[in-house]
């Protein structure tokens, strides 16, 4: 058994649990904090430390198994700045994201956004790439980011690095990726009607027919 | 945590074949052939774990037991307390009442409120704390010049063994292409090759690459969009307020729903001309007692409001067990291992590393080979805490398409493991099938419209589009594809509708139903909300205590 200290107090869990599995363990109903239960959702990003050494360590409490003397809490989702926009009368650029999310200029490089991120992103990085207006880079950079909400927590200055890295990547993905024109070419057929009669036939076939049909379908190999 | 040594052994082997298994093909099972392995392996056909309905509107039809005690439930309100409220001071007064915000929700908001009805979006955790964020392999769509809408329709029937219902099935497929379009257009970045075409991969069942991805974090990529537009565009939303009981019209129609804030108790009524209902699925009831996929809201309260106004469920006989989900290590034990892994190369292997099916058979058949070769022939590796598992041969896939192809493809994958420092491009991961999906739900049409007046549904809560067995890439789309359609079809029916006096009769009603049946004092209270993960060992309360909790918090039978 381990001891740990949930909000101070002490209690005494099993090994191999995340923290969301032993604050259950310890009686706890989860209702904040939360969600996907697999590193996914960033509902439950979290912080600890350790009875003897009080650096602030974060983590995703679905993922991060308790350890000996580990001090636990639950961080309630942060506020966090998020203007309404229509990204259909924007355009792809720096001033955009800039018109949108002024205090990004206040940034002052001391990357706690980086330190606290349980994805390890380098969120300050691509705070740096957003306001050189390097939208592309910000999307690349931050495309695994799971919104948990720890950066806009430890950021000094009040930036939301998750919400604007995340209007830089519906910028690129509406506006700087190439479109597919097979994509565009498929939807007008389907609009003109051209696998109706294909699919009519299907829909008209006896069960037997049908299955003999889909036994004999090809199946393509890449 | 690397893996313990004695599993070591049987990694060597994985290894030793792998240079054989480099053009090993194992055949696919013909459909006709499947029953044999799946009557004797799949959990759908253990008679034990289901029992017939004893009331409600699919009396007399078979369903998990989990389910069924659900399904039977006691209300949670007294209708007497909360009638005379009603019809004075409702909390919310709105067109279309969306009940659930994952993918289906949001997609059902966003075109209501384009439809220009005025929209309510209530949900149980945060918006977009769903089963749609944790979605990886991605979606289908015939969009392939090789490819075509009607090979989609062939493979989702087939899939299902013919179970589907066709005109779904059609709506489906042919909505397919312009929901990634739309998707795109609202920001989401798809996987593409240079020139800006779609890179498609290839899942089980599909005889033509077909599913749309975004890496491995497909879902996160299109709810953090989906969500950010639902906020950008100030749709009204509540969150941690989940729906507990529908409210009807003395016309019979659904006029509305109970909402209970989670965290105070406090209950919160909505009037609303037309009920949207997206609420997922199933996972967290764990049925038969297998871990989930599914995110930690899902425990199938949609089916239980719309059975309550009775709304008749289909296919509520079979459940998807996903076959790939980490056995391994125990934190993150049920947690999916995409299908894109299988469909980029990964091999299923045994104890002594040899392929026993093909890695991409239907997930029925593959799960049922899978229990088979653990449990019947004894060739699963088993772990620390008697857990058991097989291989998933994830190295293989650098093999094939090169370094870097698996931590590219499979970023979460590679994080996920990587935090128990098993380095899944080197390693196999071990893995056994979870529950992961409700192939049926509620009846529906394919404009998203219910048999009850004012009802509609969408996305995994609904069923006829998977039949008895669902292809994956399939309910993704489904999700936007009736979210879309159930969105517009609310807000131009609240535009007709004239709505009656409210009532909650239907809960009284229920609940004399119960009681003739003799089941009011056995089953629990629904919809359960919350799974009960809060160990409570202590017994030390005097009887007057328990008999004095809320109802939900006694447990019974
Ligand atoms: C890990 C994982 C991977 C998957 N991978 C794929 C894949 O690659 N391809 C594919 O096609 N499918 C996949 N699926 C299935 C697919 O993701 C889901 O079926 C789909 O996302 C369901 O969407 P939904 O909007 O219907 O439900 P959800 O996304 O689950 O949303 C339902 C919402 O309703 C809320 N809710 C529940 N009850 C209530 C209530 N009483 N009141 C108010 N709100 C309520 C929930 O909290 C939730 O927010 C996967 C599923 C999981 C779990
Ligand atoms: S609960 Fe979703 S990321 Fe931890």
């Amino acid at each position: 058994m381990l001891d740990i200290y949930i909000m101070g107090k002490r209690y005494q869990v099993p090994e191999g649990l995340t923290i969301q599995a032993a604050m259950e363990y310890c009686g706890y109903r989860l209702i904040r904090g939360c969600g996907c239960r697999a590193a996914f959702c960033g509902a439950c990003g979290t912080v600890y430390n350790f009875k003897n050494d009080p650096t602030l360590r974060y983590a995703l409490a679905c993922q991060k198994l308790v350890e000996q003397d580990m001090y636990l809490t639950q961080i309630p989702f942060f506020p966090a700045a998020k203007p309404s926009y229509d990204l259909e009368k924007m355009e792809p650029t720096g001033e955009q994201i800039l018109k949108i999310y002024p205090e990004l200029l206040t940034c002052f490089g001391c990357n706690n956004c980086t330190k606290s991120c349980p994805q390890d992103l380098e969120v300050m990085w691509y705070m740096s790439d957003a306001l050189r207006g390097d939208i592309k880079e910000v999307a690349i950079k931050s495309f695994d980011c799971i919104m948990c909400g720890l950066c806009a927590a430890r950021c000094p200055q009040g930036l939301v690095p998750y919400n604007i890295a995340l209007l830089c990547r519906r910028l690129y993905g509406r506006y700087v990726t190439p479109r597919s024109k097979h994509l565009d070419d498929r939807i007008a057929e389907i609009e003109e009607g051209k696998f109706d009669a294909e699919i009519k036939e299907l829909q008209n076939m006896s069960l037997e027919e049908l299955r003999q049909r889909f036994d004999k379908r090809k199946i393509l190999k890449e | 945590m690397p893996y313990p040594s004695y599993m070591e052994e049987s990694i060597r082997k994985v290894e030793a074949t792998r240079e054989r298994r480099l053009k090993e093909e194992l055949p696919r099972i013909p459909v006709g052939e499947r029953m044999p392995v799946l009557k004797a392996f799949h959990p759908d056909f253990i008679k034990a774990c289901m029992r017939e309905l004893l009331v409600g509107p699919n009396k007399g039809e078979r369903t998990p037991n989990e389910l069924a005690d659900l399904l039977e439930g006691n209300s949670r309100i007294d209708p007497d307390k909360i009638d005379p409220e009603l019809n004075s001071g409702v909390d919310y007064d709105v067109d279309v009442l969306v009940i659930g915000a994952g993918g289906a929700g949001a997609s059902a908001a966003l075109i209501a409120q384009e439809t220009g009805a005025d929209v309510l979006l209530v949900t149980k955790l945060r918006l977009g704390d769903a089963n749609t964020v944790g979605f990886q392999g991605g979606t289908q769509a015939a969009d392939r010049p090789d490819d075509s809408p009607a090979l989609h329709y062939l493979d989702t029937m087939g899939g299902a063994r013919f179970t589907n219902d066709p005109k779904l099935v059609e709506a489906l497929v042919k909505d397919a292409p312009s929901v990634i379009k739309w998707l795109e257009s609202l920001g989401v970045i798809w996987d593409k090759k240079p020139d800006g075409s779609m890179a498609e991969v290839a899942l089980a069942g599909e005889c033509v690459p077909r599913c749309h991805c975004c890496r491995d974090y497909t879902g996160l990529e299109v709810m953090r969009v989906l969500r950010d537009e639902v906020k950008s565009r100030d749709i009204n939303y509540v969150e941690f307020a989940p729906a507990i009981e529908l409210i009807m019209d003395e016309k019979g129609q659904v006029a509305g729903a109970v909402l209970v804030n989670l965290e105070t108790n406090e209950p919160l009524l909505v009037r609303a001309k037309a009920v949207v209902t997206a609420t997922g699925g199933i996972g967290r009831l764990h049925i038969q007692g297998f871990p989930t996929t599914n995110h930690y809201g899902a425990t199938a309260d949609g089916l239980v409001l719309a059975y309550r106004v009775g709304c008749p469920i289909v296919d509520l006989d079979t459940m998807q067990y996903h076959p790939t989900c980490a056995a391994y290590p125990l934190a993150i034990l049920g947690l999916l291992v995409t299908e894109k892994t299988r469909g980029l190369g990964a091999q299923v292997l045994n104890i002594d590393g040899e392929q026993f099916a093909h890695p991409l058979e239907p997930r029925d058949v593959l799960a049922a080979c899978i229990i088979r070769e653990c449990k019947e022939r004894g060739k699963g590796i088993a772990t620390p805490t008697g857990q058991v598992g097989v291989w998933l041969d994830s190295p293989r896939i650098d093999m094939i398409h090169g370094e870097g192809t698996v931590a590219q493809n499979l970023p979460a994958m590679v994080r996920q493991f990587g935090r128990f420092n098993i380095d899944i491009t080197k390693e196999p991961m071990l893995i056994y099938p979870a529950l992961h999906y409700q192939n049926g739900g509620i009846k529906f049409s394919p404009d998203g419209s219910t048999p009850i007046p004012g009802l509609f549904a969408c996305g995994e809560v609904e069923g006829g589009v998977h039949g008895k067995n669902r292809l994956g890439g399939n309910s993704t789309l489904d999700l936007f594809v009736f979210g879309r359609r159930a969105g517009r079809t609310a807000a131009k029916y609240a535009k007709g509708v004239k709505p009656g006096k409210l009532t909650l009769d239907h809960v009284r009603q229920w609940q004399r139903e119960l009681k003739e049946a003799g089941l009011a004092e056995v089953r629990p209270i629904s919809p359960k909300l919350l799974p009960d993960y809060a160990r409570q060992p202590y017994d030390y309360l005097a009887d007057y205590v328990t008999e004095r909790l809320q109802p939900g918090q006694i447990k019974v039978a």
